[in-house]
């Protein structure tokens, strides 16, 4: 653990040696869902609503997934770039010295200019929050925030699967942008309002569902919420440990590119 | 002129050896489509009334927008250009007897064509035979369709120009990222790849209508709906035509003075 601090912070003072291009990358971050954002609100404003939901309640839905997303990319770049250190024949590197792959994979690269993304959720989340007094508890609160740490252990976790698959075919896989891009762009409306097949896949099998729509039945005391619903979020946790399975038995099967 | 077609062939040949990433760009867009019309299909469940656009034709212009996805995004696969100007390879590029706009402009749209001849027949095979309400559906009368071609290919035409102006501009900022992805984000919004444009508020359209950017897909899928009459379509075709001829005289006007100051870096 001590050692991913360490490379948390080389790679976040390397980034900063670039101070005008950092910025203007985290602008440029802070701005792109802007688009997405001006997306739901142009449609709640056309519609007035979806059915069950209001415009902050599906805003809170998008801030949640989109804060888990913009984490998971600024600390889990590692596993999302990993088809170039596989390419590359680097990954050999890693794997001759004495500590973890996973941690190492994940200290080889860091996106700090995500923190425009995550800016700008957190504002969604505020906004929301305000329009929102029924979730003004501690309680509720804290289930928030473990919603958004098992959002970016899943997206963390599709990294991985991902990632695993560049062993076998050395490119990166652009079918694993349905479950991060496409898991994103679905999961940040509320689930029912899709058909049966996609909220199950998205709740069953890629959690998405247990980290937003299931706990916020509860944090916005909809008729089906139970406090029950507060165990879903571990779902994302749960959805990991699967996720560094299939990554070791990758590893173990790992043949170097040579170079 | 043989030389741009050449180039054009060229890169529309090497862009057909991605069949790989094709298939994978089908699977996404597939579903992404699914996706975004069971959202547009919940919106239309809580009120109906107040669209401008039927459910109908918002399904038909989602699957359109999938299928020439390439036609769309001003950020295209493209980082060779940029390496060019920054990297100091801009050097060859000029040595050649050919001249630089109508070069680069064949080479990027032989992209987007190969790109999109790649994807649009098997999403095209699925997406007329997908069960209600997911079906695409056929354009009202043989006139719509000819219309949709013709502006189509126009708004292919005035994406590329638009696109030259973005790689233009790394000739005095020398760095592709940042500003340059915001006002990509921004085009592609104003183009209605995220909201079609009849959903966006009254402000919002008059803002569309001001630029060129509605004018590269949501015309065309418009047109193809039959949400845009054809006498309508035609004068559509004229303003193409006029941003089109713009938009290239700006992009030559600013290659010429940017070659004149350019600074090749490193050897």
């Amino acid at each position: 653990m001590g050692l991913y601090f360490k490379y948390l912070s080389i790679h976040f003072r390397s980034q900063l040696q670039y101070r005008a291009s950092f910025l203007l990358l985290s602008a440029g971050q802070f701005f792109i869902p802007f688009a997405v954002f001006g997306g739901l609100y142009f449609m709640f404003e056309r519609f007035g609503g979806l059915p069950g939901w209001n415009f902050y309640e599906a805003a809170l839905c998008f801030a949640v997934i989109h804060m888990s997303f913009s984490l998971s990319e600024c600390f889990a770049r590692g596993f999302d770039a990993f088809s170039s250190l596989v390419a590359g024949g680097d990954f050999d590197r890693l794997l001759v010295r004495p500590r973890s792959t996973v941690v190492q994979v994940l200290g080889s690269k860091f996106e700090f200019t995500r923190v425009g993304r995550l800016l700008q959720s957190l504002i969604v989340l505020v906004w929301a929050l305000m329009n929102l007094p029924q979730v003004w508890t501690l309680p509720k609160m804290s289930l928030l925030l473990l919603m958004v740490v098992n959002g970016v252990l899943i997206f963390t976790g599709i990294f991985m699967l991902a990632a695993t698959f560049c062993f076998w075919t050395i490119q990166a896989i652009e079918v694993a942008n349905i479950f991060t891009d496409g898991g994103r762009e679905m999961a940040q409306y509320p689930l029912n309002i899709y058909e049966k097949w996609v909220t199950r896949f998205f709740t069953f099998i890629i959690p998405f569902g247990c980290v937003s729509y299931l706990p916020l039945m509860y944090l916005l005391d909809k008729k089906e919420g139970s406090p029950l619903l507060w165990l879903t979020p571990m779902a994302g946790a749960l959805f990991v440990l699967p996720c560094l399975l299939v990554w070791s038995f990758g590893v173990r099967h790992y043949r170097s590119t040579g170079s | 002129m043989n030389a741009y077609v050449s180039i054009w062939r060229l890169r529309f040949i090497n862009g057909m050896q991605y069949r790989a990433a094709a298939a994978a760009g089908i699977a996404t867009q597939l579903f992404f489509g699914f996706i975004f019309i069971m959202i547009f299909a919940a919106f239309y469940r809580f009120s109906d009334s107040a669209a401008p656009m039927s459910l109908h034709e918002v399904v038909t212009y989602v699957w359109l927008q999938q299928i020439f996805l390439s036609f769309i995004m001003l950020w295209f696969r493209d980082n060779e250009i940029f390496a060019l100007i920054t990297g100091g390879g801009i050097a060859y590029e000029l040595c050649r007897p050919a001249e630089l706009y109508p070069f680069w402009y064949s080479k990027l749209l032989a992209q987007r064509v190969s790109s999109a001849v790649l994807r649009c027949f098997p999403i095209l095979a699925v997406v007329f035979v997908l069960p209600e309400p997911y079906r695409m559906g056929i354009p009202p009368s043989f006139g719509a369709l000819l219309l949709f071609i013709a502006s189509l290919l126009l708004g292919l035409l005035v994406i590329v120009a638009i696109s030259m102006l973005i790689y233009i501009s790394v000739f005095w900022t020398m760095s592709p990222t940042g500003s340059l992805l915001m006002v990509s984000v921004a085009g592609e919004f104003l183009a209605g790849a995220v909201v079609p444009v009849p959903l966006m508020p009254e402000w919002m359209q008059r803002i569309t209508y001001a630029l060129p950017f509605r004018w590269t897909t949501d015309f065309p899928f418009r047109v193809y709906s039959g949400h845009i009459p054809q006498h309508e379509a035609l004068w559509g075709i004229l303003i193409q035509l006029l941003w089109l001829a713009a938009l290239i005289v700006i992009g030559r006007l600013l290659m010429k003075r940017a070659l004149r100051n350019v600074v090749v870096q490193g050897g």
